[in-house]
């Protein structure tokens, strides 16, 4: 690729536009439909300098920009390629429909210090667009940071002792391993090459070991812990007492997935793939990853909390994204990255159908939900749309994803992976169908709720629809996420 | 004209003001006050000249008192490391000259005026301590510092008293190590003056001297101990922690500091690279020992229930930081030791200001009284939360990059403890600050694990004492962002040779 | 061999090993002490070894007073013998010395009187007795 990189104050204007609105939304916290303008106006004009960018990375440009020398040698700098863009685009998007949902959430149920929780959930977008954005490690490592420091009072917002247990837990396990592994992992790898700077090729040269190697491989996925490969998984679901919408966007979209995101960058940008194939490092990634995929997804099948069952799912869809980038081939890669966007889509669709359930019956747990497809039709199919997506089965934009990885397996010959694929989807049909199915189809005496339609307030219905649809057109035109992940392998 | 005697007007400034507020300032508390601040502006802006004069030039200063040339005169000698500390040493005593406002008439409010003069003359100390260019005259100006903190910290709480008998007891035996080390030096070279003294040391049989070997462990020893080093630490968490609110603010940053400086200079401006770290063979022995200071020094902290305690154990984790740091042989390590001076003074005056601030306010200082803080008193929380995040080395605060150089520095040389050792101070910091910013956020529970509504009132401390601790705050980020500045135009200087 | 030398240096080189048996007892007192009157005089003690310490190292064998004969004219002044005189540097640092030692014994007393006044004694187990009734 010939392509010069575009310099471009661009991708630091998207970082710093949710910024820029804390202090609007903090100052407008007596006027609450002023605040909410605050946040979805950032958000609009977010996505739409993210989507200014998308054309010029569709036709294999890269934007980059340094924002700081920070260490000689070693500068802060953004550089937007195409899965950054795949991802920033991603969280954007999302970031607006979550915003509609969590005033209509926030208002229901009436909860506290909503200018606290809008304030600081516009920090933790503009940390998710950095890390989409960041141009090397060091970068990344610096957003990853500000993420989890601001994505805290989010999720410990009841204040309650289940909330302090929760944010602990969260604290412990992100910040622990993110100081105990990944730094020292990024210092050693920078004693050993001298660059933090992603290239498809990798950076270590050939003198680095073997053994060295796979000691820093397993540093840097475990200390990305966001991105919950057993056993660093527990805070996914000990965070789960945030309220829904924080649970919607930062644990199935941006926390977890800046988790994915990271790992990805470095098996792809720091090791190269070639690397990874050629000293059959490969087969650690998708051991540690198929695993994680098989045990998260039998948990999931005991749990009776909703958002319980979802955070387990989640720790398995971000297992098999791993496992898709372990294969080390292009199409392997190419399909974690698309399944990034694609869970994205309809994961936040359940999480968001979780919570339009709890504003209108106040109930959170499966055995108390048989027969709500009766009074909750719409939630309950959007419902169905997202769980479709997260097996993988047609028409939603999850069975392309899970389609281009099962490919990528055979391209590998490493068909136990295929196993491991089709038992995961085997398993998520298992844990999802019952509860639509019991949702819908049971008879008039065990249905626990009266047949008569009344939907949560249109704000927290509205939004899964939305993303169920964007999940369905995905699976009919996916050309454009698509077109991002080959941009890396152009 | 001026800027000529820029070094001596450091530390002249301080001295004679503390003079002017005996004599006048006795029965106006405000004229104490006002002179004790023009004399701090006084010394900073004299500091500053000579910091820029040092980046602009690339020789060291050299200032002759009297004239009289070296060796047989006293003279400052000012170069990129001291020049370094003494602009971060005046304009830390400065920030807590004006946070002093209001704090030093509640505590101490019948002798404001000795209350400053001290203050004038323990800053002198520190001052001259870092410009001189004269062993001997290091010793004086040590015990003039060390002399005015011990009055200063006996007006405190509780024990005070005590612990600063101890601390005499202990200091003085540090100090009279160094002395005696200083004499054995003499008896071989019959010098005092440092450049000196280092071109007769840098003879081969100088080298095999046992005498100087034993000068050296003295010196070091004695430095040590002034600087609260694992095992010497005893007198250390004790004394500062029931110090007055100021006095604390003052002399637990800048102390320790300006010890670390004096051994910086003294093992590469007096010895060499080569004495230190070939012909002694004690490297590896003390990178060890500052581990072990770091980890016991973190976990003491965990185990205090007082917040002033609990950052005194935090400066002793953070010297051995500092002692590892210089002691690793490596010029990254070194860089970031002497990087790390500048960070910790700010980030823990910053946390001292920050606590002084709430015991001002609620006049007790466990962890209970950060009880509903983000609330009362959110400056403050901001500036403890940004201090303890530097603590803890999150980017982009300083603490972050000096420990980035550290633990290259722990890498380049194989000396993984080192590592492990910092890291694990990291995590045990993030705790501690964590269970804080817990209890801060959160209110008491019920029975049903629900919080019980309180009204926290806001109630902030006076503008006097949140404007320096929000200076000192944000100079936590514009180090941190401007490390490669840092680095390139002051760090790399005073690495020295041969490292 | 070793033993022979080792003598020697202790009978004609008295002075170190009298300094060392000075700085001995003071830290033993400073350290050892419960009485805290008592650690005050081991302090003071120590210092005072590391002062005479100083004083000696001076001395030079038939060397007079560094004060020059004749000395009021400029001329001469070249030819001094050094031999002559005792090194005067060692004493004048002492002076200082000894300054820093009275003010840091006032100031050790001061402290001293303090604490008998707050807890009555200046024994420190008594006090840290009382502390915990």
């Amino acid at each position: 690729m010939d392509h010069l990189p575009f310099i471009s104050a661009a991708p630091a204007l998207a970082i710093l536009v949710s910024l820029a609105a804390v202090p609007l939304i903090a100052l407008s916290s007596k006027i609450p439909n002023l605040r909410e303008f605050w946040t979805l106006a950032a958000g609009v004009v977010k996505l739409l300098l993210v989507l200014s960018m998308a054309g010029w990375i569709l036709a294999g440009n890269t934007y980059v920009y340094e924002i700081w020398d920070i260490l000689p040698g070693l500068s802060l700098k953004l550089r937007v390629d195409g899965f950054g863009m795949l991802f920033a685009l991603v969280a954007s998007t999302l970031w607006i429909v979550t915003s509609i949902y969590s005033i209509g959430y926030m208002r229901s149920e009436n909860e506290h210090a909503q200018t606290r929780f809008f304030c600081f959930f516009a920090v933790a977008l503009s940390a998710t667009i950095g890390v989409a954005f960041a141009g090397n490690l060091l970068t990344l490592y610096l957003f990853y940071e500000k993420l989890s420091l601001s994505t805290y009072p989010l999720v410990t917002h009841h204040q309650d002792r289940e909330g302090r247990g929760g944010g602990r837990k969260y604290l412990t396990y992100l910040l622990g391993t993110s100081i105990g592994l990944a730094l020292p992992a990024m210092l050693i790898t920078y004693h050993l090459t001298g660059s933090l700077e992603f290239s498809s090729l990798g950076v270590f040269p050939e003198t680095v070991s073997k053994s060295t190697l796979v000691v820093l491989l397993l540093m840097f996925m475990f200390g990305f812990s966001k991105a919950g490969l057993m056993p660093f998984h527990s805070w996914l679901p000990g965070a789960m007492v945030a309220p829904t919408p924080v649970s919607a966007l930062l644990h199935a979209v941006a926390v977890v997935k800046v988790g994915v995101f990271s790992v990805l960058r470095v098996l792809t940008g720091i090791f190269g793939i070639d690397l990874l194939a050629g000293q059959d490092l490969n087969t650690i990634v998708c051991g540690v990853a198929a695993f994680t995929v098989i045990v998260s997804s039998c948990i999931a099948l005991s749990q009776d909390n909703l958002k319980r069952l979802l955070a387990f799912s989640t720790v398995g869809q971000l297992a098999y994204i791993i496992l898709g980038a372990g294969l080390a081939t292009k199409l392997g890669v190419t399909g974690s990255m698309l399944h990034i966007s694609m869970h994205a889509y309809s994961k936040i669709t359940l999480f968001f159908c979780a919570g339009a359930i709890f504003v209108a019956t106040g109930k959170k747990y499966i055995s108390q939900m048989v027969g709500i497809g009766k009074r909750m039709p719409v939630t309950m199919f959007a419902f169905f749309v997202g769980s479709l997506g997260v097996i993988g089965l047609p028409p939603a934009g999850g069975f392309i994803s899970k389609l281009i990885m099962v490919r990528g397996a055979l391209d590998a010959d490493m068909a136990w992976v295929l196993g491991v694929y089709l038992t995961s989807s085997f398993l998520n049909a298992a844990y999802f169908l019952p509860i639509v199915y019991r949702a819908f189809f049971c008879t008039a005496d065990e249905s626990m709720f009266e047949d008569k339609v009344s939907e949560a307030p249109i704000f927290c219905w509205l939004p899964p629809v939305i993303t169920a649809t964007i999940s369905v057109v995905l699976f009919f035109c996916p050309w454009l996420y698509l077109g991002f992940a080959n941009v890396m392998f152009q | 004209m001026m800027s000529a005697q820029a070094p001596i007007l450091i530390l002249l400034i301080p001295l004679l003001c503390g003079l002017a507020i005996t004599l006048v300032a006795q029965k106006s508390k405000n004229l104490a006050f006002f002179l004790i601040l023009i004399g701090m502006i006084g010394s900073f802006s004299a500091a500053c000249s000579t910091l820029i004069q040092v980046l602009q030039g690339s020789a060291p200063i050299h200032y002759r008192l009297g004239g009289w040339p070296p060796p047989f005169g006293i003279e400052l000698v000012i170069d990129h490391l001291n020049a370094m500390v003494l602009f971060i040493v005046s304009g830390s005593a400065l920030l807590t000259a004006v946070y002093s406002r209001n704090t030093v008439i509640v505590e101490i409010p019948d002798r404001v005026h000795h209350y400053y003069t001290l203050y004038a003359l323990l800053v002198s100390g520190l001052l001259g301590m870092v410009a001189t260019g004269d062993a001997f005259n290091l010793y004086v100006l040590l015990e003039i510092s060390a002399l005015s903190s011990y009055a200063l910290l006996a007006r405190g709480r509780g024990l005070a008293y005590l612990s600063t008998f101890k601390y005499i007891i202990i200091g003085t035996i540090g100090a009279s190590f160094y002395l005696l080390g200083v004499g054995y030096l003499y008896i071989k070279t019959g010098t005092l003056n440092m450049a000196d003294l280092s071109q007769m040391l840098a003879s081969p049989d100088m080298k095999e001297s046992v005498s100087i070997k034993t000068g050296f462990v003295l010196i070091i020893i004695g430095v040590w101990v002034k600087m609260g080093f694992f095992p010497l630490h005893g007198w250390l968490p004790n004394c500062y922690s029931r110090a007055s609110t100021t006095t604390s603010c003052l002399i637990a940053p800048l102390m320790t500091k300006v010890s670390i400086y004096v051994m910086i200079r003294l093992m590469f401006s007096v010895f060499s690279v080569d004495y230190v770290f070939n012909t002694l063979q004690f490297q590896q022995a003390v990178v060890w020992m500052a581990c072990i200071a770091i980890v016991a020094g973190s976990i003491s902290a965990l185990a205090q229930q007082d917040l002033k305690r609990m950052l005194c154990y935090i400066v002793l984790a953070e010297v051995g930081y500092m002692v590892g740091g210089v002691w690793l042989m490596n010029s990254n390590g070194f860089a970031g030791a002497v990087y790390h001076i500048m960070s910790d003074v700010m980030m823990t005056l910053c946390l001292f200001m920050a606590v002084g601030a709430v015991i001002y306010k609620t006049g007790d200082s466990s962890l209970e009284s950060m009880r509903g803080i983000f609330r009362k008193m959110p400056v403050t929380a901001t500036a403890f939360l940004i201090g303890g995040f530097s603590i803890i080395g999150i980017p982009p605060t300083c603490g972050f990059f000096s420990k980035w150089y550290l633990i290259t520095g722990a890498v380049e040389t194989g000396q993984y403890h080192f590592m492990i050792a910092l890291l694990f101070s990291s995590l045990v910091n993030a705790v501690l600050f964590f269970r804080i910013i817990e209890i801060g956020f959160f209110n008491r529970f019920d029975d049903s694990g629900h919080g019980i509504h309180q009204k926290f009132e806001f109630s902030e401390a006076p503008v006097m004492m949140l404007a320096p601790m929000l200076i000192c705050a944000a100079s936590l980020l514009v180090i941190g962002l401007y490390t490669s500045f840092i680095l390139r135009n002051i760090v790399q200087w005073t690495i020295p040779a041969g490292l | 061999m070793y033993m022979e030398s080792l003598i020697s240096f202790i009978v004609t080189e008295y002075n170190y090993s009298a300094a060392l048996i000075l700085i001995m007892i003071g830290m033993y007192g400073m350290i050892a002490k419960n009485n805290l009157l008592k650690k005050v005089i081991g302090m003071s003690i120590f210092q005072s070894a590391i002062i005479l310490f100083y004083i000696s190292i001076g001395y030079k064998g038939g060397a007079s007073i560094p004060i020059i004969k004749h000395g009021s004219g400029m001329a001469d002044h070249a030819a001094i013998d050094p031999t002559l005189y005792v090194n005067p540097l060692p004493h004048v640092l002492m002076l200082t010395a000894i300054v820093v030692g009275v003010a840091t014994l006032g100031v050790a007393l001061a402290i001293l009187q303090k604490i008998y006044r707050v807890h009555g004694t200046i024994e420190e187990d008594e006090i840290l007795e009382s502390l915990k009734e």
